[in-house]
């Protein structure tokens, strides 16, 4: 599951260590006093072999399914080793990746932090294909094993199968089948161009990979390698006939000086039109009309885009996402104990687990580093089940659609259906969790020598707060507005980079200047980036790069 | 419709090669880690992998991200204890960023540096990266060892050509006499027994044999029947007998190298001079061990006389006595000659001294050298451990010791002898390369 990858903070995940002295006491308390009739239990103790995983996971499916009626792509649950679980991290979580030396630096670091035991792994990866591919660990106990079924194999699964992002933009047929394309194309070019090359290529597209997707334009062809074929064709196409950037023969156009304003404009809206701008999508717009790009560059720079796209999801549904899983697990295991197939040992161990995921920690603790969304999406999901079966005044004024209907699971269903964490948190996100999270607003000013305190958990605030809160979730506030404005075809070939700023918020800026470099290379001319006032629409500041420093770096 | 796969046996190290090509991103900045780390660790622990710490720089992966700090903001955090709105709080540090809490990273220091493990393959190729022994082609020294069969036992299994006749035969032979197989011998001789018997029937008017022979001719008819199935279902030679001559392909150590210590351990040179010395012996030592398949080493210490002693002897043991440098080339010439054929051994040669020098051996130390070892000799490095006040005064003073003063003539006309002077543990490495540097007639101009 890649960025999203299951419980993969130092807060979350639990050493091997701790987990090793819960299993003790979980099996200590289950022989003081255990109701449950052992000839019933799925599992007994902490060990588990392929028959026990097999029938606990009928069992599972049988509530998933049955009580549920969650709807989710076949399983496959595989199981690993720590070390292969370490490999699978270093290529953001997919069981297929290209070589690049980023995701090499990721293992080495994951390595030296597990080794080190600064940070535990994972219990599982789940991947968004079909049919859904889910990794556990062999170290996992069977409650863990338990656990890590209800939470990847039907609450993710269910989500990817049936949220309409994932359905619009990503292929969970073919994923798999395009990684493989994408690995053994990037090998290919590695051989026939060198490490360098590719590498150089690679580094560059991996630094516009956040502006490398479509975000309002409607979604591609769902067949990947068919509509690969196709623009591949296009591509080939293009190139054999005509490109504007390649005119040689001067123009017989006047000076600019020389025509009228209405004119100059006319020329530069209908330059707009021919290129398509403004262009969102960075690496699209590169791909197309870079115009010392090698056919396999921009092939690589397709790859690239393409798998930014399909994980443009993930990143838009974090909290609902583990919401999603968190409140399916929860509901499995309880079922499960419920109907007598775990013991109350099991219980205790899976209770503990589940608490450590969904651990909130407040704004002043040290381990706080923003909002937690599995604890977010837990609880906001946790709430409307409780308003729909037992809901006060308050939720009736607040949600009258569908405090008491009684239906928890249909209108959560419908919820993961048809939003995204910002629409979902707008919707959705009730005074009580914002009393019990005790939410508090800060607004800050850069004029002002003080934080203000906007708005608390209160009638007065609730709406400012849930807004505010909305906000920080939306993809579109929280990555910089980035377009392709122009292109000089009549001069140097200067290509023109606007950021959008809202709020006075700049970008970082030597991350800026070096990307900036990338796209400077990837265009084979100079770029200049301007930074645009979103109210005023005046220019605040502008950055060059000149191809010259190419040569240089 | 579910699955479950056990992974557990797949090949794990898919990141090996994401591996690699970090290591080729950060080699730069590994490589000046590893230099910095041999100065000083222990010469012990040098072929063990480490423990690296290089700046995050080369390694960032920029972005367009938003500035974290600045421009005006609202957002959410919880756990409100005290607050109420239109509190003013005062600003975090400069740390604590828009988001509130700081981010605590385990590493400490976040972006800035990224430590990670080499491991000893690793390590060692960085540290001999760049380096290379001079004449390597001499005596086909391949990076690809050679091969030879040598017999490796029997096995059941193989090629007609290699099938094993007597360990075969022997198999088959003990077969035979387990299961009491009939001899061809014991047919016959049942068969001449009867041949015998009807014989005689056919002599008497009767025709027919008297009643005992007659019972021993039904008796032999039915062992000969008996033996013949007996020859028959038990083979001569079963499938289970067959042995077959097995071979294995062992690495041939054509490339072979043996290394000469020379050691001056008259009293003049203090522990510390003789710990530099070791210092540069086990890295030559290491670095031929990881040119060629078998490195022999030869420890020569020398006082007034000279001898082959064993390495602990060669380092710790001390000695009395003047310095006669040419004694312990005599003992190599000596060795030389009588176990290292130089068509079978690339031979180095490594000479630590102080520089001191009987006054009249100079110049029998001179012919030594230039008729007899250096023709033979891959290569011959003399270091010269000076004491680090003395360094000072030679280099102001353009002394030179009495043996630089013989040696330095050969260095001109030898390309293969190289002298080199050394004060401290920090010396040695760059040094060490200097001497074994890929262009040498570079680096000499």
């Amino acid at each position: 599951m890649s960025k999203s990858s299951d419980i993969q903070n130092t807060n979350d995940a639990i050493s091997a260590k701790a987990k090793n002295a819960k299993t003790g006491k979980a099996a200590k308390s289950k022989a003081n006093g255990s109701k449950a009739d052992t000839n019933t239990l799925l599992f007994n103790g902490a060990d588990w072999d392929f028959d026990t995983l097999k029938t606990t996971y009928d069992a599972i499916e049988d509530i998933a399914l049955n009580e549920l009626k969650l709807d989710v792509y076949p399983n496959q649950i595989e199981v690993i080793t720590s070390e292969q679980m370490l490999d699978a991290y270093s290529s953001i979580g997919m069981p297929l990746m290209y070589h690049h030396w980023s995701f090499g630096k990721r293992f080495v670091r994951d390595d030296v932090m597990y080794r080190k035991g600064y940070q535990g792994l994972a219990y599982e990866i789940v991947i968004n294909s079909n049919p859904c591919i889910s990794y556990v660990m062999e170290e996992n106990t069977i409650v863990m094993q338990a656990l890590v079924m209800a939470h990847a194999a039907f609450g993710h699964n269910h989500f990817f199968k049936n949220n309409y992002l994932f359905k619009q933009w990503t292929d969970a047929d073919g994923i798999l089948d395009y990684l493989q394309f994408a690995k053994r194309y990037i090998a290919k070019c590695e051989d026939r161009f060198g490490f360098d090359a590719v590498e150089r290529v690679l580094d560059a597209a991996h630094a516009l990979m956040d502006q490398g997707v479509n975000r309002y334009s409607h979604p591609e062809k769902p067949n990947l390698a068919a509509e690969l074929e196709r623009e591949r064709e296009r591509a080939k196409y293009e190139d054999e006939t005509y490109n504007d950037l390649w005119r040689t023969l001067p123009n017989a156009d006047p000076d600019d000086q020389d025509m009228d304003e209405i004119q100059r404009r006319l020329r530069i809206e209908e330059r707009r039109a021919q290129f398509g701008l403004p262009e969102e999508n960075l690496l699209y717009f590169l791909e197309k009309n870079a115009p010392a790009l090698q056919a396999w560059e921009r092939e690589i720079l397709r790859i690239v885009r393409n798998i930014g796209q399909y994980f443009y999801p993930q990143k838009q549904t974090k909290v609902m996402n583990e919401g999603c899983a968190c409140y399916v697990h929860y509901a499995i295991m309880n079922s499960l104990y419920d109907k007598g197939l775990v013991s109350e040992g099991a219980m205790m161990e899976f209770i503990d687990s589940h608490a450590r995921v969904v651990f909130q920690p407040e704004f002043d603790d040290q381990r706080y580093s923003g909002f937690n969304p599995y604890a977010l999406g837990f609880a906001m999901m946790q709430d409307i089940h409780r308003m729909c079966i037992d809901p006060t005044d308050e939720d009736r004024k607040w949600f009258p659609d569908i405090a008491g209907n009684n239906e928890p699971v249909e209108t959560l269903k419908d919820a993961w259906a048809n939003y995204r964490d910002e629409s979902f948190i707008l919707q959705y996100l009730s005074p009580k969790v914002m009393r019990d999270m005790r939410m508090f607003m800060i607004d800050d000013q850069i004029s002002s020598p003080h934080l203000n305190v906007a708005a608390i958990h209160d009638d007065n605030g609730y709406r400012r707060v849930r807004r505010s809160l909305a906000r920080m979730h939306d993809i579109s506030v929280r990555e910089p507005d980035m377009q392709i404005v122009d292109v000089d075809l009549r001069g140097n070939r200067q290509l023109y980079v606007q950021h959008t700023q809202h709020d006075g918020i700049t970008l970082e800026k030597s991350d800026a200047e070096m990307t900036l470099g990338y796209i400077g290379q990837l265009w084979g001319y100079g770029v200049t980036m301007q930074a645009v006032d979103y109210d005023s629409g005046e220019i605040l500041h502008e950055m060059h790069f000149a191809p010259e420093d190419m040569s240089q770096s | 419709m579910f699955y479950i796969v056990d992974r557990r046996k797949n090949p794990t190290g898919k990141s090996l090669g994401n591996r690699q090509r970090f290591m080729r991103r950060a080699k730069a900045q590994i490589k000046k880690a590893v230099e910095d780390s041999i100065k000083t660790r222990g010469i012990t622990d040098i072929s063990k992998g480490d423990q690296v710490i290089i700046p995050g720089k080369t390694l960032k992966e920029p972005g367009f991200h938003h500035n974290r700090r600045g421009g005006n903001r609202d957002y959410v955090l919880p756990g409100n204890k005290k607050f109420v709105q239109g509190d003013r709080i005062a600003r975090p540090n400069e740390d604590g960023g828009g988001s509130g809490g700081s981010k605590a990273s385990p590493d400490g220091n976040g972006e800035d540096e990224f430590q990670f493990t080499l491991t000893r393959d690793e390590f060692l190729d960085i540290f001999f990266e760049d380096l290379e022994l001079p004449d390597l082609l001499k005596k086909s020294l391949k990076q690809t060892t050679a091969f030879r069969s040598a017999r490796a036992g029997y096995s059941v299994q193989g090629s007609p050509a290699n099938l094993s006749l007597v360990r075969t035969m022997r198999n088959s032979l003990a077969r035979r006499i387990g299961l009491r197989r009939p001899k061809t011998a014991e047919i016959r001789e049942l068969e001449d027994q009867i041949t015998a018997l009807q014989a005689k029937a056919e002599k008497r008017p009767s025709g027919k044999l008297t009643k005992p022979d007659e019972e021993t001719l039904h008796r032999l008819l039915a062992d000969l029947e008996n033996a013949k199935s007996r020859m028959k279902s038990i083979p001569f030679i079963d499938p289970i007998d067959t042995r077959y001559n097995q071979f294995q392909q062992i690495p041939d150590p054509n490339t072979q190298a043996v290394m000469f210590c020379l050691m001056d351990v008259s009293g003049s040179m203090s522990e510390q001079m003789k710990e530099l010395g070791k210092r540069f012996f086990m890295l030559l030592h290491l670095f031929l061990h990881r040119r060629y398949e078998h490195v022999d080493v030869v420890f020569i210490r020398h006082t007034s006389r000279a001898a082959e002693v064993d390495e602990e002897t060669f380092f710790y043991s001390r000695e009395t006595g003047g310095t006669i440098v040419s004694t312990a080339l005599e003992e190599m010439k000596k060795v030389l000659k009588d176990r290292y054929p130089t068509d079978q051994w690339n031979i180095y040669a490594a000479q630590a001294s102080d520089g001191d020098n009987y006054s009249n051996d100079g110049a029998k130390c001179t012919a030594l050298l230039a008729e007899d070892l250096l023709p033979k000799c891959q290569y011959y490095a003399y270091i010269e451990i000076t004491d680090e006040r003395e360094a000072e005064i030679f280099a102001a003073a353009e002394g030179e010791t009495a043996l630089w003063k013989s040696y330095a003539p050969l260095a001109a006309v030898n390309p293969q002898f190289s002298l080199k002077r050394v004060t401290k543990a920090a010396d040695i490495f760059p040094v060490f390369r200097e001497l074994f540097a890929k262009n040498r007639a570079e680096a000499k101009t």
